[in-house]
């Protein structure tokens, strides 16, 4: 299959980014500063990143696809606000994840935001799962671009007049120079910051404009840093089929009004979990010393007994350190429980810590 | 001091006397990216000829770091364990990795010269 591009392409190609192929996409995976000023920067000042290749799904529909959708996602929709986006996943019967996403109500409906990798197989089973009843577009026709970073609301504010007035997990249709924008305040680096949807003619030109007010593109190895270093998970590392929201320590996404009733996909499996607890579960890990423990990595208790792997593990630039996430049988969860990573044969000594590693206030109240 | 050897692996070598020092060079740190751990072989410690002898680590992913010759090792650069860094700075200078006792001094003639080395790092880059 041919490899696709974004509409950034050029753009990337022109600011010397180093390219690897991403859920099917040639996707920058760094520029050249590298990935570790890249993700400084981010942290200091504004990042913007292509993510064209995620899935923006939109679902047309009123009340009645509310209704639907609230027997497969575990979220209180009906009590969601228009504008508002909440953090959610796409589970089989036994709660096993085929994607996790973002769910936005919007007036004409929902707009859901899927990872590249996952957006085709989420399509075709969300329309077995709701028939034809309701009109579907993966639009392909939309960019999505993020810029994240604190200085990221004055960079963008004078481009789209308003989104300074957005919170932490909402979002609004826009218009800029006679174009239909939605911009949602959120993100993936734990950083403040916006994704904006745009049409794919005019997305290079409105990047351009982002780095000519002092943003500067970052690719995915710095995505991936600031991700890790915020504690969220990466689909296909933290989260997959045979993972749960509960035992991803994701139970905060899931609302807790529609855990007395049940009635979505994997409700049975989630609301067991909930009460019994999952027997493994993820944490963060930090390695003492300098040592970078790496996805598959095995994890081991003092007396030889494997309890556990690494997920993703990395250095994370801001927290200047080797930093991890995996799962541990549930008695190794405890912050600050010892562990052993074994690297390269050996076992090096491992603190399982509290996520966070870099840890940032989002903005709540504008208004 | 000797000339400046090169091996396939993006090694870099000298010789003074029968100790050579070994680093990696500025090719292969651009193509690692920003290190971020380094892992050198024990003092005293014998290695191969393109044998293991060492890790480096970038944010993507780890690399071994192979000796280009056979010997004993006699001394590390414990400056880029401490901060590895130093190794995208001045990779083929200050940031050296170890020093080994040669055996058999003909490893080196199998070598490549600077312009041999950067002839072949153009093309294995392409």
């Amino acid at each position: 299959m041919e490899i696709k591009k974004t509409s950034l392409n050029k753009l990337h190609q022109s600011n010397n980014a180093k390219f690897v192929e991403f859920a099917g996409y040639e996707m920058p995976i760094q520029y050249s500063k590298g990935i570790i000023e890249e993700h400084k920067f981010t942290r200091s000042n504004s990042g913007i990143f292509d993510v064209s290749h995620m899935g923006q799904l939109f679902i047309y529909g009123d009340e009645s696809l509310t209704e639907e959708l609230e027997k497969i996602f575990p979220l209180d929709l009906k009590n969601l606000k228009q504008n508002c986006s909440k953090y959610s996943f796409l589970m089989n019967e036994d709660a096993g994840i085929y994607d996790d996403l973002i769910i936005t109500k919007i007036e004409e409906g929902y707009l859901i935001i899927l990872n590249a990798a996952c957006k085709d197989k989420d399509f075709e089973i969300l329309s077995n799962l709701l028939g034809s009843k309701f009109k579907m577009n993966l639009d392909n026709n939309r960019s999505l671009i993020a810029i994240q970073g604190p200085k990221s609301v004055e960079i963008l504010n004078p481009i789209i007049n308003g989104v300074d007035q957005l919170n932490f997990m909402t979002g609004n249709w826009f218009d800029s120079n006679n174009q239909k924008l939605f911009v949602t305040r959120s993100g993936y680096t734990g950083e403040d910051g916006f994704e904006i949807s745009i049409s794919n003619d005019k997305a290079e030109k409105f990047v351009e404009n982002l780095i000519e007010r002092g943003a500067q593109l970052i690719g995915l190895g710095a995505r991936d840093t600031l991700r890790l270093e915020a504690g969220l998970c990466l689909y296909g590392h933290e989260l997959d089929i045979n993972k749960t929201p509960v035992e991803a320590n994701l139970r905060w996404a899931i609302s807790k009004s529609r855990l007395s009733n049940g009635g979505f996909i994997g409700s049975k499996k989630i609301m067991n979990q909930m009460q019994d607890g999952a027997s493994q579960i993820r944490v963060g890990i930090k390695p003492e010393g300098r040592l970078i423990a790496r996805e598959k990595t095995k994890i081991f208790d003092d007396t030889d007994t494997q309890i556990g792997e690494i997920t993703s593990g990395t250095f994370g630039p801001s927290v200047n350190g080797p930093i991890a996430m995996g799962y541990v049988n549930k008695k190794f969860s405890k912050v600050d429980t010892k562990i052993l990573l074994e690297v390269r044969g050996k076992k090096h000594p491992a603190n399982v810590c509290a996520l966070p590693f870099y840890k940032k206030n989002y903005v709540k109240g504008v208004n | 001091m000797s000339e400046v050897k090169f091996s396939k692996e993006h090694e870099w070598i000298t010789l003074e006397g029968d100790v050579a020092t070994i680093g990696i060079t500025k090719h292969a740190t651009e193509m690692l990216g920003d290190i971020v751990f380094a892992e050198l072989p024990e003092k005293g410690s014998i290695v191969e000829k393109d044998g293991t002898a060492g890790v480096v680590e970038s944010t993507k992913a780890a690399s071994d770091v192979y000796t280009p010759v056979s010997g004993e090792v006699v001394d590390t650069n414990q400056a880029i364990v401490d901060d590895p860094s130093k190794i995208n700075e001045d990779p083929e200078g200050s940031a050296w990795f170890f020093k080994l006792k040669m055996k058999d001094q003909s490893e080196m003639d199998s070598l490549m010269n600077k312009e041999e080395y950067d002839k072949f790092a153009k093309e294995s880059a392409s």
